[in-house]
Order: structure tokens, then C-alpha cells, then sequence
């Protein structure tokens, strides 16, 4: 009996595998019944019906016992072993150890190799640390790119054992320089994300890939034959040659197919907005280092858009302090909402979308270029002192336009940038690093027109999702559906949908094909200043997933050339030509494989590029009729467009500003909660203002559409504005992803693709609660957050360390132990360079394996971070509610547009830890280091370290919060690092597993005998994510080191020092360089 | 009431009340108490409250099972408030647990003869308190399974619990406690246990009691072993009375977190505990005399003696939560003046203006020898007081974790239907093991009801 319920176990398997087709539905029962009979047919010697015929002969409780015997029967074995596919056991939930390491030595194996044998051997090369072998226990580092946003962001991949687990910067790559963002540090979790497409199905029933070719293949000869009419291809943004070259090569067999594209999140604008100016398109790159005045116009160039993580290095490098004589650069923002961009500037100026727009206009009228448009009311102070610092900055200021800003502000931008001198020198053009520029709106609209219009025929879409992001007046979803007229054929023969997961638009279209997660595959990528970035696979296909260049490749003339032939080919003539098949070939391609990128192969700036722009003739502002509130749509920063909504890391990662996790609201400002007669966001009792707000809701009625979005007060945000951030209200992300938040494409029309006017905005009288890790901006006289401006600083450099009280350090019992003979491992964090991006929390997470929690348990205050950023507004009031704004002297809104500053919190690490001394079991511990561990096996639970923690960075497993199941999320998973169980406690470690990693190669160096640690050969994976080099870790007993430079400096600080903890972890105040000429207004 | 009986002891209570109402003798005494627990029927109401009890009691079996089950998750804590609800019960009860062995020893030492009629039912009490509050640190914890790590054992790899932290210290001073307690009860217990012994009609209950009274036979020799050890013991639990309350105010006031880091605690944390011990014997008193007509040995003196320190202990009480605020103010630390203001105005302040109501201004009726003797008042006073200091401990612990150092980090506590399932069935647990006792022990000591009644008849 025991051995058929194991096969009944593996049926189960399979079906949740493969899904369930008809013919495969009796599986659980095929030894009683006959509907699998043709299954068992072949030349094996024993089959079903000789089973059966077998049994028949058996009664009773015989009838078990015969099977159990038959169970044993060589023949029987090998008859239900060909009813799975080989290694299909492997796959299931209770994989053992053994089986575990031999499916890893497996995927090592495949690692080093695609195609099972089939094709040459594609070598993929370590990065860094090269061993003679393979170390086991040894991670290794290999380059390669995330594609995303228009962008390739440069990586290097720690793989333990053939399993990514961490994604780091490649330090090489112009667009990384060794720093990474939220989102890239997150992608390496959609890898092993249970909810991934894993095959191919038509119709919802599963498909070999073979069958698939099939169809591809009778396809590409019908496509043939009618020249390619009907052929649609839709994309995203693709800034790959070799997938562009490989649509291109479609286009050319079937001329009359056509490519459109569409990214949801990124506006035309740019785009467009460069035709207006140079009557062409380009790709602006920013030389930010250069710049000293900043006017980001609605744009948030630190956190997002192309070349992000290098602009943020570059920007950051100009606000090193190491002294008061030093300089800094000075960033404007003028912003509807608060990014992390702007939120941080030195002088901020919210205002509406719309009148981004009119102020660019303004500006450039300011500065000679024509036009006469009038500042946005109340501005017009500001615009004077922006234009005049601009003006005293020729050739070193630099405008920069946001990716949803309008063609007229980024044309606006260029021409500016143009007349200041700043082209060629901050800012430089190149050919667009995308394959194939194209006003995506109107691409999309064709197609739609197209398809309504019956011209679609074969309909292939890759990596998009329209059902859930295309304007909801394109109606893609019944576009695709439709009947032609009186037939009871659809009017889109065939759609073919590439996708990783099975999606909204997955469930309209014929054929999906599981996508394969770039980390799986070979490919390519431009950078943001066009630096051909290699893709190289880490693991071969978890699952039976393909990439969208097979399945391009299908449609071609050479289907089944592989990923690897298909980007050597793709480089070959501008890149091997002379050198193909040479040995010095192979030596270069190594090298570039290892570099990640290939060497000198950013865009050439275009010569002879000047903006010729008549500002008096751009059409005129949208302006938003009086009395009507601007709707305006942004991409999430976590979960972007809804692609990273099942990513359970960033739909619990807090979003910067908000702090806001698992939910989008409609952000209003405090004054337009009033207006609106809004009053409600209440602290619920359970988490409190750590955990659960519970918020008005409204329906939104926009274009003929409606929407329910609970609402979320956002101080520094115009007024007038309500911001509905995208990505969120997924009907079919997957486990994680699937109905959070509110679905702002359902309001979202062509027309008013980024911002819409309307006045239907009203409260439902229902609530909603809000998963919101801080509440409390205010810091109550408390010394948390040193702030001062750039002259506050010149004059009194340690104004740090006002009413500082420092207690002795012989106030104690025990004795002091001495720290000066070996390392002293501590951390400083500048916080004049901490935007919040949230890169390091994610970092984090990765690399000690933090759970997500969910949530219900955020909601009650639980979240795992190790490292949170808080954010404080220094508002000039008592308040913490952003309900009741006003001043009640002064009746001003205190919280109109107030500085916000963001403060990174890991673990202090103090000296004289108060964890450690309310420990019962000695479970936290220090260090001769000076580190406070953790010892989680000796931890009992009894949450005391956590209450006498000043700085409440520890956390606790309150429940059993890892997911020990899943088996996919296993792999994810650093070894090196602990999987908590629940009840235990667990806190920031300083990367403990770094530390020793280095000291036993350190210890080992010179025969034994040993060397120094060298100074920034330890980094924290918080440090090597940072992409402001806010944070520097290392040993402060080494003088010369950065950490021990910084922390003498008189910026430095400790929070709340008066406790006398002493913490390892201390802050750099941070300073903003605002242009004296507002402060005074 | 005393009119025309013969003085007691001293001119100076011969207005009083008696400790035992006249005309008890030897006999009287001995088959009122024992027939309780031999002859007595066993009574619908006794029945209905055994089994409300122990309905209460599987409730919290249910709970804990859940507990260990899925984690202290299915609880209301969270960080920044790690503990709440088993911390606020495990101190409510070690506190209830003063008055038993206060009464005992403290009282037996000072030679204070009330003490006579209660203090084998509050010494029970003690222990039953002390039972019910020593679940709460082992199921508090992450690990349950694991808490053992707690105790100083042998271990194979030399590891010993940390001895800095006042946990540590709780661990020895409550299990101090308890073994003391249930010493000391137990030796008081044994001349009584040989009467119900030679009173026990059933052959079950001769060898129950036989075997638990250790062949006492009454000789001189016997009662003076058993007046030393029992002197000795109330000797050494007199100080465990002031040490058990002071160990466990050191859990908070060693931690650094402001409204727990206060001096005032030890000594406002004994006077808390015996206030709510004797609140909890005036609780459990007051119906029992009722219940089983023991007006005559449990007299209006002792309800208003009782409720004389309950009006002395709580105006330590109220001393010492003058002198929280007065040391905010005066020490001029931001921390701690945020909290005391955040008491009065923050999220919690309901909860901290009825400790107010329940704790200070409601003893003050006892001022009043007519509240004093109006026993249904004084039950209703008993009962506020009790929840007046669950409210104190809740004050204490939960609410200055919601708000210490990190404005960032603050939350808020809110207990869920787990917190309430633990803690209404700690009462369970302590109703139940209090029926028992009823039934199965004599509530109030026979030997020293015998000697009582020597005493007056020395007087008469």
C-alpha cells in the first residue's frame, strides 16, 4: 500500500507540474480504470491491461498484497516509471539531502553549458575570484546585465554551488560602478519565484516545446506565404541588439509584419521631446559629476530611469564633506509628488504636473529663449532664484526633465541645457541605445486599431502585459477576444504571449511560452550610454522556460539557434569580424564575458547636435481647468509597473517617501485631504503607528472609468494633485502579487496617459487599512537626525554636537573592555548622501536570508528589515498628525513642503550593548571585535534584548516567518548565513559571514602566517549596494582607514550618545546646500 | 456585638471585633472546619462553579497548546512592544501570590492573632497565584522548549545562563518563593491533616490524609518540632515576601527603557503586591465565610484589618506613582518626561486615568469604619482594586514600550482573543485549584483555631 500511495503522490506532482489535460485526468485512479490504457501501449513486456488482467484474478485484501508484490516486479517498476518524466521525484516538496546536492552538481553542471551537448561549449568565466576549481562552500562571482527600464545595469552574480543568490554591482560597468538598486537586488527572488510560468500551454493545457515549434514553424510558412500580413510582434522597449537584430531579420522575411512596443511606465516624452528640439531622435546622458547647479524638472534621475545607479554615484561624489571648506552641489527639484529625489534636493518647490510645464516655459523665457509664458503662481521667487544661480553657472548646470514629463518640458530641458552651455559638457547626445525609438502610445494604438480592424492575424507578444497596462480605452483585452464579424473565429488568429508568469493577458492568448528569467539566459543589453552589455545565464532554465530570442528564432529562417549563437552572432561583425575563430578570439571573448560588458563600446556623442526650438511655438499647457484636481500616474517604486508585483521582497520593502508596504493609495497633500473632506487616517491600536493606518476610501471617477483607492496623505505634495501610482491591483500576479492595492491603469486613457483633470474624486465612507512602518515623522526634541545647511556647517562645524552629553565612560560596573588590540569593526553613514533609495534594505534582505512576513504581521508591527530607513520631516510644529497641519500660532501648513531626511538604522552594534546585559541565556554577546552577536541557537525568545534596545533594531521571529517548503525559495537562499526558526531573536550582524570570510583568507595569506585586512576588503552587503557610498564600514582602530577618517570628522555623531550604549554604528549629519537667496524668502 | 464578652488579649482591641466570634470550643471549631471537607454534601453551587472553573481552565489549555503550536505571534506583541499581556498577568499574579505568606509569616512573627483564620486559605491563595504566574515566563517565551536554558544545570559545554540579567534573577527568586510557600503551607497543614485523618470516615480519605499528615500523633515533642520548623520557616519567608515583588520590579527598573528605569520600584512594587494580595483574600474571603458559614471565624475584625493595609499599601501605591511624575519633572530627562505626559495624554490614557480611579481615589473610602463593615462594598472595593492593579502592571509594562527612545520605531499594543483566552484562564486554573482546596483541605487552620480558642478561654 505504502508504495502506491508514493505513486499516487507523484501523480499529484504531475499534475500540479504540467497541469491537468483531459486525457491525463484519471491519473490518480489508472489502475482501476481503463482511461489511460493507451499510455501503457509499447513494447515494454508488462502493461496496464496486463496489470489489470494480472489483478483480475486477485480479490480482497489479495488484491493489495499482489500489487505491493508487483511493486517489486522489475517490469511493473519500469512501467510506472515511464509514465513520468525522469526526475520528476526530484522536483517534489520532500527532496532529501542527497537528491538536493545531486540536482545542484547537476545545475552546475549545466551551468557551464546550454543545449545539453548540442551546442558548442559556452564557457562562461568567473569574475572575480577565479579558483583552479570549483571551491564547494566557495561562491563564485560572474558578470553579467539586468535589462530593465530602458537601461542595462551592470552585475555580478554570487553563485554558490551553480545557485545565484545575490546580486551585487559590477564595478566595472559604467551604469553600476559597483552599486545596484532596489529592484535589481530584488530580481534575483523572480528567479526562484514559485508562481513562475514553468511550460509551455495552449490554452491553458501544457505543450512540449516541440509541439510548439510545430506550430511556429506552420505558421512561419503561412506568415511566408502572405509576406508576413498580419504578423504583429509587440515588445517592450528593447535596448538589445541582438534581439533587436533577430525581429529585424523577421521583418525582412516577412515584410509585411510590423513591430510594435509598449512600456507602461515610461512616457514619450523624452522621446518626442528630443525630435522637438534636435528633429531627430536621442539619448541624452548626464554627466552629473560635472554639474554644480541641478534643476531636476519633475524628474527623479537618482532612483529611476536610465543610468540611475551611476547618476546617484555621481551626484553624491560632489556632496563628499570632508571638511567645512569643502564644496557641494546644489539640487533644485520642482516635483508634484515627493521622490526620492526630490525630496532630498536642497531647494524643493512642489507643484502641480501641469505646471512643470508652465515653469520650464517660464524658465526659458527667463533665460532668452523666447516665449512668454508667466510662472505658476507662487513660484515666480523661486524661478528667479534658479534661473540666476543656472546663469551664474554656465557650462556647470545641468536641467534634467522627468521620464513622465511632457515632450514640451524635456524639449524645453535640452533647449535650456543648450543655452547654458551645458551641452557637451553635463549633458551629452547620442543614437538612441534603444533598437528601435518609436512613439510607443501611438505603436500601441496601431496595433490596437489594427487588430480591431481584423489585420492581425498572428499576434506574438513578449515580455509585455497589455491586458492589465495598456490604456483602458485601447480595451486590449476584448481587442484580443473579439469574433470576426458573423464567424465564429477570433479576429487575432493566433496570439503567442512570451511572459514569465501566466498573467491577466495570459489568460486571452492561444499559446503561452514560460519566459526564462535573465538569469537563465544569454543575451544583451545597452547601458544608458549605450555600453553593450553582455547578459550571461548563472543556472540553466529551473524550469521548462524558454527566452524570447528561441522563440523569435522559432518564427526565423534558422529556428533552433540558440541564445549563445544568436548574441555571438549578433557581435560578430561590429565586434569579431577580423577576429572570428582566431585564438586571440577566444581570448576576447573571454574577457568581455568576464567584464560583463564589452570594452569601449558606449555611443559616440552625436557631433553638431544643437537644440533649435521655438518656445513660442510648442503647443500650449495642458492647463487643468479651475476647481478640478490633476490625477497624475506614476510607476511604483517598488513594484514598478506591476512586472515585480509578486516579488514578496519589494511588495514588503517600505516605499521611500510613504513607508508604505504591500498597498499603493491615492497620495494627496495634507491641504487636499481638507479640501476633499477627508479627515480620517487613524493610528490602529494593533502595530500602531508601526504597523496599521486605517484610511478613508474614495472612488475616483475618470474618463468613463472608476476606481476605489484608499488615500494616503503625503506632506510636500502639491496641492490639487492625487497621485495614482501603477503596478498595483494585479487580478493575476500569483500568490504574492495578486489583488494589492488598486489598479490605477483601470483609469488610465490614452488621452491622459500621465495626467488627467477631474473633479470626480469622493470619499465612499468605507476604510481601509494601510500597512505603514512609520507613521511618526516628528522627532520630538530628540537628537536622531542632525541637520544643518552648508553655511550653518562653515560657521560652527560641530554643530553635530550641540547639547551633546556624553557620559563618562567609567560610569558603569563592569569593567571596560579594551577594544585597541585587535579590529574594531564600526560603521559610519553619511547621511548628507542617504536618499533613501531603499537599496540596502533589499541588499540586505538577499544576503541574510530575511523573511518576508506578509501583511497582516507588517500591519501588526513585525516586519524582519535589519536595516530600515526612517524618514523625518523637520516640520516647525508639535504635530505628528498630518491631519492637523496648521500651526496654531502662525496658521501656516507646516507640512506644505517640509525638508525630509532619511536615516539608514542597522543595528548600532554598541559597545555597551543594553541587549546584551538583559539577556537571561547569554544569547547576544559581544565580540572581542566589538560586535554584538547573535547566538541564535542559544536564543530562547524572551524579547527583553528587544525592549531594552534604544534603537529597536532587533527583530524577532514571532512566528514561523520562512517559507522552509517551498523548494524553489530554498535555493534562493545564502548558506552561509542562518534560516531562523521562529522564536527566536535577529538583528543587523555587520554581515558577520563577510567579516570571517575575509579574516580566514587573510589569516591563511603568506603561508599561514597571516596579513593585515586591508582597509574596504570587508563590505557589508548594505555598503556594496549603497549607490551614494553613504555607508563605509570598517575598522576603526586603523586610522588611516575611511570609516576611522570619517567618524573624526566633526560631522559625526552618535544617536542619542546620553544613553552612553556607545555605538559602533554613528552618523555623518547631513547637510544641504540650499541657495541662500530663498532662505531669506 | 462584644457587649458582655470578657476581654481579649489586650485592653487596647478589647473594643474590637473578636478574631473568633464566642462560644467556639475545642470541639466546635474542629467539626465546623473538618466537616467542610469530610461530611458537607457537595453543593449544586460548589458544583457550578467547579465546573465554570475548569471550562475556564481547558480554555487555557487550548491556548497554550495553540501557543506552542504556532508561536507567540498569535499574540499581540510586536517590536517595539515585545512583551504585553504574559508579562502585565505573570507580575498581577506574583503579586497576588504577597498577602499568603505576608499574612503567615510576617503577621505569625509579629505575633498579630488575626492572622489565624486566613492565613491557611491566603497561603493557599499564594500558592496558587504563584502557580498561575509561573506559566507566564516559561510560555512567554520563543522557545519554550528551550526556557530550561534559564537554569544553572551542568551543562555538557560549560555554558551557564547570564547572570547580569534580572531574569535570571527571577527565576531563582520566584522558584524561591514557591518552595517556600508550599513548605511552609504543607508543615502548617500537618496537624490537620492527622485530624481529618482520624475524623475520615472513608477508608480513601484516612489513607490520603494518613500518608500526607506524615504520622503526626499530636505528642509534645511533635508540636514543639513543629513550632520551631514552623517559626523557622516564617522566619525565612519573612524576607522572601520583600525580596520575590523587588526581584521582579528589577526585570524593568534595570532595563534602560523610560517608566521602567525608576529607583521607587522596588519598594512600590512589595507595596503593590501585598495591596492587591490582600484585595485578592478580601475576594476570595468574602464569599467563602458566606459560602460556608464561617462568619464566626473569619469576622468583621478581619475584613477591616485587611482592608486597613490595603489602605496603608495603597497609599504607598499612590506615593510612589506621585513620585514617578515627580521624578520625570524634577530630573528633567526628555525621555521620561515624555512618557509621564504621554500617560496622561497618549494613546493609552484611558487606561491610566482608571489605574488612577481604581488605585488611589477608591481605597480612600476605606478611610470609613462604615465602609469598612459593609461587606458587600468592601468585595466590590476588593474587585476594583484587583483590576486596578492588573491596570498598574499594564500601564507599566506595555505602554512605555510603545513610545521609548526611537520616535520611528513606536507602535502601539493591542491584545488579541489569545492574550484574553491565557489570561481568563489563568483565572480558570486559579479558580480551580482554589474549589479543590475547599473541598479537599481544611480553608482555615483547625490547630490554630484550637489555640484561639484557648486563648479566650484563658481570658474568660
Amino acid at each position: 500500500m505504502d508504495g502506491m500511495r508514493a505513486h499516487d503522490h507523484h501523480d499529484e506532482h504531475l499534475h500540479n507540474e504540467h497541469d491537468a489535460s483531459p486525457e491525463h485526468k484519471g491519473h490518480e485512479h489508472h489502475e482501476h480504470d481503463g482511461e489511460v490504457e493507451e499510455l501503457a501501449t509499447g513494447e515494454h513486456k508488462l502493461d496496464l491491461a496486463a496489470v489489470r488482467a494480472k489483478l483480475a484474478t486477485k480479490t480482497g485484501k489479495q488484491y493489495w498484497r499482489t500489487l505491493e508484490e508487483l511493486s517489486d516486479d522489475p517490469d511493473f517498476s519500469e512501467l510506472m516509471h515511464r509514465e513520468f518524466p525522469k526526475h520528476a521525484s526530484e522536483w517534489d516538496d520532500s527532496v532529501d539531502r542527497r537528491d538536493f546536492l545531486k540536482l545542484m552538481a547537476a545545475s552546475l553542471a549545466f551551468a557551464g553549458m546550454s543545449g545539453c551537448g548540442r551546442a558548442p561549449e559556452e564557457h562562461i568565466v568567473p569574475y572575480v575570484k577565479q579558483p583552479d576549481g570549483m571551491v564547494l562552500g566557495k561562491p563564485l562571482y560572474f558578470a553579467t546585465a539586468m535589462a530593465f527600464g530602458g537601461d542595462a545595469l551592470g552585475l555580478l552574480v554570487e553563485s554558490h554551488e551553480g545557485r545565484p543568490t545575490k546580486i551585487e554591482g559590477n564595478p566595472d560597468h559604467p551604469s553600476s560602478l559597483g552599486a545596484t538598486d532596489a529592484i535589481a537586488q530584488a530580481s534575483v527572488l523572480n528567479l526562484y519565484d514559485p508562481d513562475r510560468a514553468q511550460v509551455v500551454t495552449y490554452l491553458g493545457e501544457i505543450r512540449s516545446w516541440s509541439q510548439f515549434l510545430d506550430k511556429a514553424s506552420s505558421l512561419s510558412a503561412e506568415t511566408k506565404a502572405t509576406n508576413g500580413v498580419g504578423f504583429r510582434i509587440l515588445t517592450g522597449t528593447v535596448t538589445s541588439p541582438s534581439l533587436a537584430k533577430q525581429i529585424q531579420a523577421l521583418l525582412k522575411l516577412y515584410p509585411q509584419a510590423k513591430w510594435h512596443q509598449w512600456e507602461p511606465a515610461v512616457s514619450d516624452g523624452a522621446r518626442e521631446g528630443g525630435k522637438l528640439a534636435f528633429g531627430r531622435y536621442v539619448n541624452a546622458v548626464y554627466r552629473v559629476e560635472k554639474a554644480e547647479v541641478i534643476l531636476a524638472l519633475d524628474s527623479d534621475f537618482l532612483s529611476s530611469g536610465p543610468g540611475h545607479v551611476r547618476y546617484m554615484k555621481e551626484f553624491y561624489r560632489r556632496r563628499h564633506l570632508n571638511g567645512p571648506e569643502d564644496k557641494m552641489n546644489r539640487l533644485y527639484a520642482v516635483e508634484p509628488t515627493p521622490t526620492v529625489t526630490g525630496a532630498t534636493a536642497d531647494d524643493r518647490l512642489p507643484l502641480r504636473a501641469s505646471d512643470v510645464d508652465a515653469f520650464a516655459r517660464a524658465l526659458a523665457a527667463k533665460l532668452g529663449l523666447g516665449g512668454s509664458a508667466a510662472a505658476p503662481a507662487g513660484s515666480e521667487e523661486w524661478l528667479d532664484a534658479v534661473a540666476k544661480d543656472l546663469q551664474e553657472h554656465r557650462g556647470t548646470s545641468l536641467v534634467v526633465a522627468g521620464e513622465q514629463q511632457t515632450a514640451a518640458v524635456h524639449a524645453l530641458a535640452h533647449a535650456i541645457n543648450g543655452a547654458l552651455g551645458n551641452a557637451g559638457a553635463t549633458v551629452y547626445y547620442t543614437e538612441p541605445i534603444e533598437a528601435n525609438p518609436v512613439n510607443q502610445l501611438e505603436s500601441l494604438r496601431d496595433l490596437c486599431a489594427d487588430m480591431d480592424a481584423g489585420k492581425v492575424e498572428t499576434l506574438l507578444m513578449i515580455g509585455v502585459n497589455p491586458v492589465y497596462t495598456a490604456p483602458h480605452d485601447f480595451d486590449f483585452k476584448s481587442k484580443l477576444m473579439a469574433f470576426a464579424p458573423g464567424t465564429r473565429e477570433k479576429k487575432v488568429k493566433t496570439s503567442i504571449y512570451v511572459n514569465s508568469h501566466f498573467d491577466e493577458t495570459a489568460d486571452d492568448c492561444d499559446w503561452h511560452v514560460a519566459e526564462s528569467h535573465f538569469l537563465e539566459t544569454w543575451g544583451d543589453a545597452r547601458a544608458y550610454d549605450g555600453t553593450l552589455s553582455i547578459v550571461q545565464p548563472l543556472i540553466s532554465s529551473l524550469y521548462h522556460t524558454h527566452s524570447a530570442r528561441e522563440v523569435l528564432a522559432a518564427f526565423s529562417d534558422k529556428p533552433g539557434v540558440t541564445d549563445y549563437d544568436a548574441l555571438r552572432e549578433s557581435l560578430s561583425p561590429s565586434y569579431f569580424t577580423a577576429l572570428s575563430n582566431s585564438p586571440e578570439f577566444a581570448k576576447l571573448w573571454r574577457k568581455t564575458l568576464n567584464d560583463g560588458f564589452v570594452a569601449n563600446s558606449a555611443l559616440p556623442p552625436l557631433a553638431g547636435l544643437s537644440a533649435k526650438l521655438h518656445v513660442a511655438s510648442l503647443p500650449p499647457v495642458a492647463a487643468i481647468p479651475a476647481g478640478e484636481y490633476e490625477f497624475i500616474f506614476r510607476p511604483d517604486p517598488c513594484v514598478y509597473d506591476g512586472r515585480f508585483a509578486n516579488n514578496g521582497w519589494l511588495q514588503e520593502l517600505p516605499k521611500p517617501v510613504t513607508k508604505l508596504t504591500w498597498d499603493n493609495a491615492a497620495y494627496v497633500s495634507p491641504k487636499t485631504k481638507d479640501d476633499l473632506n477627508l479627515g480620517y487616517q487613524k493610528v490602529a491600536a494593533r502595530g500602531g503607528e508601526h504597523g496599521q493606518i486605517v484610511s478613508d476610501v474614495v472612488d475616483i471617477s475618470l474618463s468613463q472609468s472608476k476606481v476605489s483607492a484608499a488615500v494616503w496623505i503625503v506632506p510636500g505634495q502639491a496641492d490639487g494633485v492625487v497621485v495614482l501610482p501603477l503596478g498595483y491591483g494585479r487580478s493575476k500576479a500569483g500568490y504574492t502579487g495578486t489583488n494589492k492595492g488598486f489598479n490605477a491603469y483601470v483609469v488610465r486613457t490614452s488621452g491622459a496617459l500621465w495626467t488627467a483633470s477631474g473633479k470626480d474624486i469622493k470619499p465612499t465612507g468605507e476604510r481601509y487599512s494601510l500597512a505603514c512602518t512609520q507613521y511618526h515623522f516628528n522627532m520630538e526634541g530628540r537628537k536622531i537626525l542632525s541637520t544643518g545647511t552648508l553655511d550653518e556647517y562653515r560657521k560652527n562645524p560641530a554643530f553635530a554636537h550641540e547639547e551633546d552629553e556624553q557620559p563618562s565612560k567609567e560610569l558603569t560596573l563592569y569593567q571596560n573592555f579594551d577594544y585597541s588590540k585587535r579590529q574594531a569593526w564600526s560603521m559610519a553613514i553619511d547621511l548628507n548622501k542617504c536618499n533613501g533609495c531603499n537599496a540596502c534594505v533589499v541588499a540586505c534582505q538577499s544576503e541574510n536570508n530575511i523573511p518576508v512576513v506578509g501583511k497582516d504581521q507588517v500591519m501588526r508591527g513585525r516586519e524582519m528589515h535589519w536595516i530600515r530607513i526612517d524618514r523625518y520631516y523637520l516640520a516647525k510644529t508639535e504635530t505628528n498628525d498630518p491631519t492637523t497641519h496648521y500651526d496654531p500660532e502662525t496658521k501656516k501648513d507646516v507640512l506644505a513642503n517640509p525638508p525630509t531626511f532619511f536615516q539608514p538604522v542597522p543595528c548600532q552594534q554598541c559597545e555597551n550593548a543594553p541587549c546584551e546585559q538583559v539577556c537571561p541565556v547569554g544569547a547576544t554577546v559581544h565580540s572581542a571585535e566589538g560586535l554584538n552577536d547573535m547566538v541564535y541557537n542559544r536564543c530562547i525568545g524572551t524579547r527583553y534584548c528587544s525592549n531594552n534596545c534604544p534603537y529597536k533594531v532587533r527583530r524577532f521571529n514571532f512566528l514561523r516567518f520562512q517559507d522552509w517548503e517551498t523548494p524553489s525559495l530554498k535555493l534562493q537562499r545564502n548558506p552561509e548565513v542562518t534560516v531562523r526558526s521562529r522564536g527566536v531573536m535577529e538583528k543587523c550582524t555587520y554581515c558577520i559571514q563577510r567579516i570571517s570570510n575575509v579574516r580566514i583568507e587573510a589569516e591563511k595569506a603568506n603561508d599561514g602566517k597571516g596579513r593585515p585586512i586591508r582597509d574596504g576588503e570587508i563590505v557589508t552587503a548594505c555598503e556594496a549596494a549603497c549607490p551614494s557610498e553613504a555607508i563605509v564600514f570598517g575598522d576603526q582602530n586603523d586610522k588611516n582607514s575611511r570609516v576611522a577618517k570619517l567618524k573624526a570628522q566633526q560631522r559625526n555623531y552618535t544617536i542619542m550618545g546620553e544613553l552612553n550604549a556607545r555605538p559602533r554604528t554613528t552618523y555623518l549629519a547631513a547637510v544641504r546646500n540650499p541657495n541662500p537667496d530663498l532662505e531669506k524668502a | 456585638m462584644s457587649n458582655g464578652q470578657p476581654p481579649l488579649d489586650s485592653p487596647k482591641i478589647r473594643r474590637l471585633t473578636p478574631v473568633l466570634e464566642p462560644g467556639h470550643t475545642y470541639a466546635s471549631v474542629t467539626d465546623k472546619i473538618a466537616s467542610i471537607v469530610l461530611t458537607r454534601p457537595m453543593s449544586l453551587g460548589w458544583l457550578a462553579g467547579f465546573t465554570l472553573s475548569f471550562s475556564v481552565l481547558m480554555m487555557l489549555t487550548v491556548a497554550i497548546a495553540w501557543l506552542i503550536m504556532k508561536g507567540t505571534g498569535i499574540w499581540g506583541i510586536n517590536i517595539p512592544v515585545g512583551w504585553g499581556f504574559a508579562i502585565v498577568n505573570f507580575v498581577w499574579w506574583i503579586g497576588i501570590g504577597h498577602a499568603g505568606t505576608l499574612i503567615s509569616a510576617i503577621l505569625f512573627l509579629l505575633n498579630q492573632k488575626w492572622r489565624t483564620s486566613i492565613n491557611r486559605f491566603a497561603e493557599a491563595m499564594t500558592l496558587f497565584a504563584v502557580a498561575c504566574a509561573g506559566i507566564f515566563p516559561l510560555i512567554h517565551t520563543g522557545r519554550p522548549w528551550m526556557a530550561y536554558y534559564m537554569f544553572p544545570y551542568p551543562s555538557a559545554m560549560g555554558i551557564w545562563p547570564q547572570f547580569r540579567s534580572p531574569l535570571i534573577w527571577d527565576v531563582f527568586a520566584v522558584s524561591t518563593y514557591g518552595t517556600v510557600s508550599l513548605l511552609f503551607w504543607f508543615v502548617g497543614l500537618i496537624p490537620d491533616l492527622a485530624t481529618l485523618r482520624d475524623r475520615a470516615k472513608s477508608k480513601t480519605q484516612q489513607i490520603i490524609y494518613g500518608m500526607l499528615a506524615m504520622g503526626w500523633r499530636g505528642s509534645a515533642r511533635h508540636w514543639h518540632r513543629y513550632q520551631s520548623a514552623y517559626l523557622l520557616l516564617a522566619g525565612l519567608a519573612t524576607p522572601l515576601v520583600l525580596s520575590v515583588h523587588t526581584v521582579v520590579s528589577f526585570d524593568f527598573s534595570i532595563a534602560i527603557v523610560p517608566g521602567w528605569h525608576t529607583t521607587i520600584f522596588p519598594p512600590y512594587f512589595v507595596a503593590g503586591a501585598i495591596y492587591s494580595g490582600f484585595a485578592m483574600v478580601l475576594t476570595i474571603a468574602i464569599p467563602l465565610r458566606k459560602a460556608y458559614d464561617l462568619e464566626d471565624f473569619i469576622t468583621m475584625r478581619h475584613l477591616e484589618n485587611m482592608a486597613k493595609v490595603m489602605l496603608a499599601t495603597g497609599l504607598i501605591v499612590a506615593y510612589g506613582y506621585f513620585f514617578e511624575y515627580f521624578m520625570s519633572q524634577y530630573s528633567g530627562n526628555k525621555f521620561d518626561l515624555y512618557l509621564t505626559q504621554m500617560r496622561f495624554h497618549g494613546p493609552y490614557a484611558h487606561f491610566y486615568y482608571a489605574l488612577i480611579l481604581c488605585n488611589i481615589l477608591t481605597p480612600q473610602l476605606l478611610w470609613f469604619q462604615k465602609v469598612r463593615t459593609n461587606v458587600p462594598v468592601l468585595f466590590l472595593i476588593s474587585l476594583i482594586i484587583n483590576l486596578g492593579m492588573w491596570l498598574e502592571r499594564f500601564v507599566i509594562v506595555v505602554i512605555s514600550l510603545t513610545r521609548d527612545f526611537m520616535p520611528s520605531a513606536w507602535g502601539r499594543y493591542s491584545a488579541t482573543v489569545w492574550d484574553y483566552a491565557t489570561f481568563v484562564g489563568t483565572l480558570g486554573l486559579f479558580t480551580t485549584m482554589m474549589f479543590l482546596f475547599v473541598r479537599g483541605l481544611p480553608a482555615i487552620s483547625i490547630a490554630e483555631m484550637r489555640e484561639l480558642v484557648a486563648h479566650s478561654e484563658e481570658h474568660e
